[in-house]
């Protein structure tokens, strides 16, 4: 089910305007009031480097990712096809006291997405914990290694088909772990 | 054993026989030669004595490491006291000098952001202010910030004095925890207690006001858990008037201490441009030079009604960070006294009844706000189909909440955004080619809180 847009592809910023002019495959969202750009898998890294180098974004403050696997409703937004994974990079500019939130879909069978580290280096442990935790791969992070769970953890705990917890508890008296 | 065998043993014990001869025989002989030997050397002390030093040549040289391959690898960590819980740090050394620096972190990491999931909004909080256990207000704030912003909601101006006054105090709490364990981890023992005390008098009134010290689960969605107290302005301006005239020890102790400036002056330095690129933000950006603050660049609250200074530095060393935590408190008195005068009348919490539990009376009178009530508080409420990201200036810097809700009385995916796991990456910069003496103070200017890095 999907819910209604309420300016479906109307971009009241600039900085969202000149991201759908240069990416034909974006879509703009009006969430609660802050700019959102939907962008084609293919133009993340771009999409980054054009705001940096074009539109004085200084920081990508943050990048995470969504697992849809389950949701009750999910916000779908005219033009963008779901995918199971969602990754998120929220964008600031100093200069110009400006934020946006891109947002890419990831589908469960290929995830990959092109790493954001060459353009904004800080984003390093940011790629790391989602792909601890989601194991979706960032490609051309110079360190992928898991950050928060152990090295020989198997599995990606924030995906939704993933328990909440592996290791089992047995109690006394019990005929087996529960 | 067989006879056969014993007849071979017999024979080899003729043959060892011989052959024990033989050896004594021939110890004999080098024991004469050994004595020979000794009586040589005693008789001839000087020759021998000479001979020996031709033979072994001993070589001191003060020059540098050998280059290539001879970097040593030390971990600090995940149980230094000085990492302030259980950061681990992986440090590469050329002889004294830092070649390379990883922060291992994950030792702590407790799946909040999955157990946010199995909560209620209602329950959200309880989770939340767990994060950043030196400044639980400012992780209660963000997330209720988020919640009401995916509600619509508008909260009254009461309630968003009220948050204002408990983040600042709570800021004041925690820069005074980062006076104290900055000067103990640097030697300044009497400093902790210093810190500590004032700490205790700001945390006494906040549980004077929220029931508990630290995770108070105060700020909620839809407002703040419970009204100030009776005579709260009192105790808040006695508060203020004692921490403001407690301040000045501690330049006295740390900033007059010579010891103390040798290890903090022009230690860890790191520009604006490398701070930027390695998502630095608060005290350790804005150290650099770069006045950034989110409550004044992108005012949330009412901090656009307040006067305030944002507090920067320009050499981005060690000391320049403690400064600005130091003065910051001044500005959060400021900001305390304001809230005090100012604070405006009216209700603490939306009146909203889908979110706002019924008051204590009407339950004792009425079987629909006991419902109302009980509905509340094991189911809930629903939060619309929706995304956002809300971004605030905690005492580390800015922490942000990303929630998806997926229309149903839990969050879909609930991310913090922390302020202290990001300001870990500029270790890196801060250390390279200083000493290894130096990272000590380096990990305690960046003021980790490890609860938030690994939540």
């Amino acid at each position: 089910m999907s819910v209604e847009n309420p300016r479906p592809g109307v971009p009241g910023d600039d900085v969202a305007a000149a991201l759908l002019e240069r990416f034909d495959s974006a879509v703009f969202h009006d969430s609660h009031g802050q700019a959102v750009v939907y962008l084609d898998r293919d133009d993340w890294r771009d999409a980054a480097t054009f705001l940096r180098d074009e539109q004085e974004f200084t920081q990508c403050v943050d990048v995470t990712a969504v697992d849809h696997l389950v949701d009750d409703t999910r916000l779908v937004v005219d033009g963008v096809e779901p995918e199971r994974f969602e990754i998120v990079a929220n964008f600031l500019s100093h200069e110009r006291v400006r934020r946006i939130r891109t947002i890419t879909q990831v589908p469960a069978d290929a995830p990959t997405v092109a790493s954001l580290t060459e353009v904004f280096p800080g984003v390093n442990f940011a790629e790391r914990e989602v792909q601890d935790l989601f194991g979706v791969v960032f490609e051309g992070h110079p360190d992928p290694s898991r950050l928060l769970m152990p090295d020989d953890w198997v599995g990606h705990p924030l995906r939704k088909d993933d328990p909440p917890s592996h290791v089992p508890v047995t109690f006394k008296e019990d005929p087996g772990p529960r | 054993m067989s006879d056969g065998a014993r007849d071979t043993d017999a024979t080899v014990t003729r043959d060892e026989l011989h052959e024990v001869e033989d050896e004594f025989a021939r110890e004999v002989a080098a024991s004469e030669k050994r004595e020979d030997a000794r009586l040589l050397h005693q008789t001839d002390e000087a020759d021998q004595e000479m001979g020996d030093r031709s033979m072994t040549e001993v070589v001191l040289t003060g020059g540098p490491w050998p280059d290539d391959d001879d970097t040593m690898i030390v971990n600090f960590g995940p149980q230094h006291p000085s990492t302030h819980g259980v950061l681990r740090v992986m440090v590469e050394l050329d002889g004294e000098r830092v070649l390379r620096v990883k922060p291992v972190i994950g030792y702590l990491h407790t799946g909040m952001e999955k157990t946010a999931e199995q909560l209620t909004y209602v329950q959200g909080g309880t989770n939340v202010t767990r994060m950043d256990y030196a400044s639980p207000l400012s992780n209660e704030l963000v997330y209720a910030l988020a919640v009401e912003r995916l509600l619509d909601l508008e909260v009254p101006e009461r309630a968003t004095w009220i948050r204002m006054l408990m983040a600042e105090l709570n800021r004041m709490a925690s820069h005074l925890l980062f006076q104290a364990t900055n000067g103990l981890d640097l030697g300044a023992l009497s400093m902790m207690l210093y810190g500590w005390r004032e700490r205790e008098m700001v945390l006494r009134f906040i549980e004077k006001v929220t029931g508990l010290r630290m995770n108070t689960n105060y700020i909620r969605p839809g407002g703040v858990a419970a009204d100030l107290h009776d005579g709260w302005e009192d105790d808040a301006l006695e508060l203020c008037d004692l921490v403001e005239t407690n301040l000045p020890d501690y330049e006295a102790l740390l900033v007059e201490n010579p010891i103390w400036l040798e290890r903090m002056v022009g230690v860890g330095v790191l520009s604006t441009e490398e701070a930027l690129s390695v998502n630095a933000s608060g005290p350790i950006l804005r150290s650099t030079g770069f006045g950034w603050d989110l409550r004044k660049a992108e005012p949330y609250l009412a901090y656009d009604e307040v006067d305030f200074d944002v507090v920067y530095a320009q050499n981005g060393d060690c000391f320049d960070r403690f400064r600005i935590r130091l003065y910051e408190i001044y500005e959060s008195i400021k900001i305390v006294r304001q809230c005090v005068e100012k604070m405006p009348g009216g209700d603490y919490r939306a009146d909203d009844l889908k979110v706002t539990p019924p008051p204590r009376a009407r339950i004792n009178e009425s079987m629909e706000a006991l419902i109302h009530h009980f509905k509340l508080f094991t189911e809930g409420f629903r939060v619309p189909a929706g995304e956002t990201y809300v971004a605030i200036e905690s005492p580390r810097g800015e922490i942000g909440c990303y929630i998806v809700s997926d229309g149903s009385g839990k969050p879909a995916r609930l991310h913090i955004r922390g302020p202290s796991l990001n300001n870990l990456q500029a270790m890196e910069p801060m250390l390279k080619d200083t000493i290894i003496a130096d990272a000590v103070a380096v990990i305690s200017s960046v003021d980790p809180i490890l609860g938030e890095v690994d939540r």
